[in-house]
């Protein structure tokens, strides 16, 4: 542990570079599912904890096309679409029947469709770690001490887009007004004349449709592997409870934070802290808020 | 929902009623008689057993308290290495014999053995209490999906940090003392425990539920805020009943590990994505709030489980998942639920039928 702190700040600094950068291109995706999740919280109270086994799955269709001969980039769309069409059949068939229910049983259904996904794409897949070779360049910085895989950061650039494509929609459509309505004031909302039901089925299947596209990012530049979803899962759950919910650039930053905090809890505790260190944030920054909060709690003791 | 209108039924009164009798009765019985009449099923029957006392003591902050946990499983885990610990290191070098991955069994003597285990499940216990109120000061603090999130987290670090403790075999692993008991012998030993254990888990339960806490935990699952305002002290209720089930988790940990025979982080001691979520579909699946319903989900689930796992090979899992959707999506109320609702009078529950009545008309 020693040794590998002493490697990155006194023998090879320049290795932080190459942390920074991967922490980046890997808080890009996070973010992404990060903000989906926030949406589908923020809007209509309903916890996704299959939000990571979308991810994966929408990696996996892009896998099903990249072996049709489909270009991973330009499968993005596709897979949008067909993320789409998968969220609304989820909605109508599990969402609908939890979201006026406590928050609880919305974690529950969706453990249960997690668990299912999870299988059936063991099933199809199998439990081999898969990726997708996209055949761009490697570019490497300072005497081959950074390597820069083009495809990381083309996946970056289509994060950025894809998130500012988004964004717009949400600002400017008519959609999108009605989902930030919905959002402040589902009953206003519905006297105001705004069908919510296809509000809340809209918002559900935007978000696995952007999670789909995380997928695709993530088979491009990472593995596939049908038992990941959870991991995912943590992250951006860990990234939304601590950003708060409708807070975009603090989603965004979180994104990146965790993605750093991976890289180095990976470089300077071993790998296997590497997942660890999304829970341990997650309970951090809800211990954080627990002690916050005592200050204003009047609790008899 | 008409769920509102039913005043809470007063858990299990310390006064049996015949049924309540015979019932205890039938459940003896079958308890003893199982593993005479189907001696190829005494594991599964011991697991059955230790499923009851999972949703059973899940209940406790689950159902009646409304703090759903998904992290209980900790306890569980953390019970079974602190037994592994105990057992093993009272009579030898716990780093060495973790070190050499079982390939050392060390002869334990009889008397060594089953002094070590019962050392080993009591301090499960106890250890599981003390790190209870730890976490609770930590946990109790939030609230809602927080709690659960938080919870399921306690769990899963937990398991990430047993993994890296090398004194404890690490991700590798711990393999058990052997039981010194012909091989038959072996499985109904460790079902006397499970089904004990099970039983005193519910009647403490039962006990609880019949004093002033029952009333209290329900008051918090009704309203915290207002339980707090008329000066019931809610954290002291949440810690205790927490420590309870930690208390009979470590404890049914520290058998199941020795039952099992060998202890691995992830899969065996803390396995969050299926024992973790599983207490929690039976004790829903039963109702939960309701000191049977765990019991009766319990059982069902198990013995779908199980038939699953023997004729659906290969599609087990997502079976259980799909269950898991519909029992959450269309049956949220659990079966003592629907009976309750459809049959109050046989539960002792007074309807108030002018609110009923006003419901009905609006």
């Amino acid at each position: 542990m020693l040794d590998n702190l002493q490697l990155l700040f006194v023998y090879a600094p320049v290795m932080n570079v190459q942390m920074i950068l991967d922490g980046i291109f890997v808080g890009a995706v996070f973010a992404l599912s990060a903000y989906g999740l926030a949406l589908v919280w923020g809007v209509m109270n309903v916890k996704n904890l299959a939000q990571g086994d979308f991810v994966i799955l929408g990696g996996y269709v892009a896998f099903s096309l990249y072996k049709m001969g489909v270009h991973p980039v330009l499968s993005i769309p596709i897979v949008a679409v067909v993320m789409f069409m998968f969220g609304w059949l989820v909605y109508i068939s599990i969402i609908r029947r939890v979201i006026d229910n406590d928050m609880f049983v919305s974690l529950l259904a969706t453990f249960g469709l997690s668990l299912l996904l999870q299988q059936v794409m063991n099933l199809i897949y199998g439990p081999e770690v898969q990726t997708i070779d996209s055949h761009f360049p490697i570019a490497t910085m300072f005497d081959d001490f950074v390597t820069i895989p083009m495809v990381k950061v083309v996946s970056l650039i289509l994060a950025a887009a894809f998130a500012a494509t988004v964004v717009i929609f949400m600002k400017k459509s008519r959609m999108g007004q009605a989902i930030r309505a919905t959002a402040q004031d589902a009953r206003a909302a519905r006297v105001l004349g705004i069908n919510t039901d296809n509000v809340f089925a809209f918002t559900f299947s935007l978000n696995a449709s952007i999670c789909g596209v995380a997928g695709v990012l993530v088979s491009m530049i990472w593995v596939l592997q049908p038992f990941y979803g959870i991991v995912y899962s943590l992250r951006t759950f860990a990234i939304v409870t601590a950003a708060g919910l409708g807070n975009l650039p603090a989603v965004i930053g979180m994104s990146f934070a965790l993605g750093w905090v991976e890289q180095y809890a990976g470089i300077i505790a071993g790998a296997e802290w590497q997942v660890a260190a999304a829970v341990f944030m997650l309970l951090g920054v809800l211990m954080w808020r627990q002690i916050q909060l005592r200050r204003q709690r009047q609790v008899v003791r | 929902m008409a769920a509102n209108s039913i005043a809470a039924p007063a858990a299990g009164g310390t006064v049996m009623t015949k049924n309540q009798t015979l019932l205890y009765l039938a459940i003896a019985v079958s308890g003893v008689l199982g593993p005479i009449l189907f001696p190829n099923y005494i594991q599964q029957m011991a697991v059955l057993w230790v499923m009851v006392l999972m949703a059973s003591t899940w209940d406790i902050t689950g159902g009646q308290m409304g703090y759903n946990s998904l992290g209980n499983i900790t306890f569980f885990g953390v019970g079974m290495y602190v037994s592994a610990v105990i057992q093993v290191s009272m009579f030898y070098d716990i780093g060495l014999y973790t070190a050499s991955y079982g390939a050392i069994k060390p002869e334990f003597t009889d008397e060594q053995y089953f002094t070590g285990l019962a050392m080993g499940i009591l301090a499960a216990g106890v250890v599981c209490v003390v790190l209870a109120r730890l976490l609770g000061t930590v946990v109790f603090g939030l609230r809602g999906p927080y709690f659960a999130i938080g919870t399921l987290g306690v769990a899963i670090a937990a398991g990430q940090i047993a993994g890296t403790i090398d004194t404890i075999g690490g991700g590798a692993g711990i393999s058990m003392p052997f039981l010194p008991l012909d091989i038959q012998y072996r499985s109904i030993f460790f079902y006397i425990i499970c089904f004990s254990l099970a039983i005193l888990s519910h009647f403490t339960i039962r006990w609880m539920f019949s004093t002033q806490f029952g009333l209290a935990a329900n008051a918090i699952r009704d309203d915290e805020d207002k339980a707090e305002a008329m000066g019931i002290p809610t954290m002291k209720y949440k810690q205790f009943g927490w420590g309870v089930a930690a208390f009979y988790m470590g404890c049914i940990g520290a058998v199941f590990g020795n039952m099992v025979g060998y202890i691995e982080p992830i899969e065996v001691a803390f396995p969050a994505p299926t024992f973790g979520i599983f207490m929690v579909a039976m004790a829903l699946l039963g109702g939960k709030g309701t000191l049977w319903g765990p019991v009766l989900g319990a059982v069902l689930f198990h013995v779908v489980k199980e038939t699953t796992w023997t004729y659906l090979l290969g599609w087990q899992w997502v079976a259980l998942g799909l269950i898991l959707i519909v029992n959450i999506v269309y049956f949220q109320q659990g079966i003592m639920g629907w009976l309750q609702t459809k049959y109050p009078e046989k539960f002792g529950i007074v309807v108030d039928q002018s609110t009923t009545q006003a419901k009905e008309e609006a």
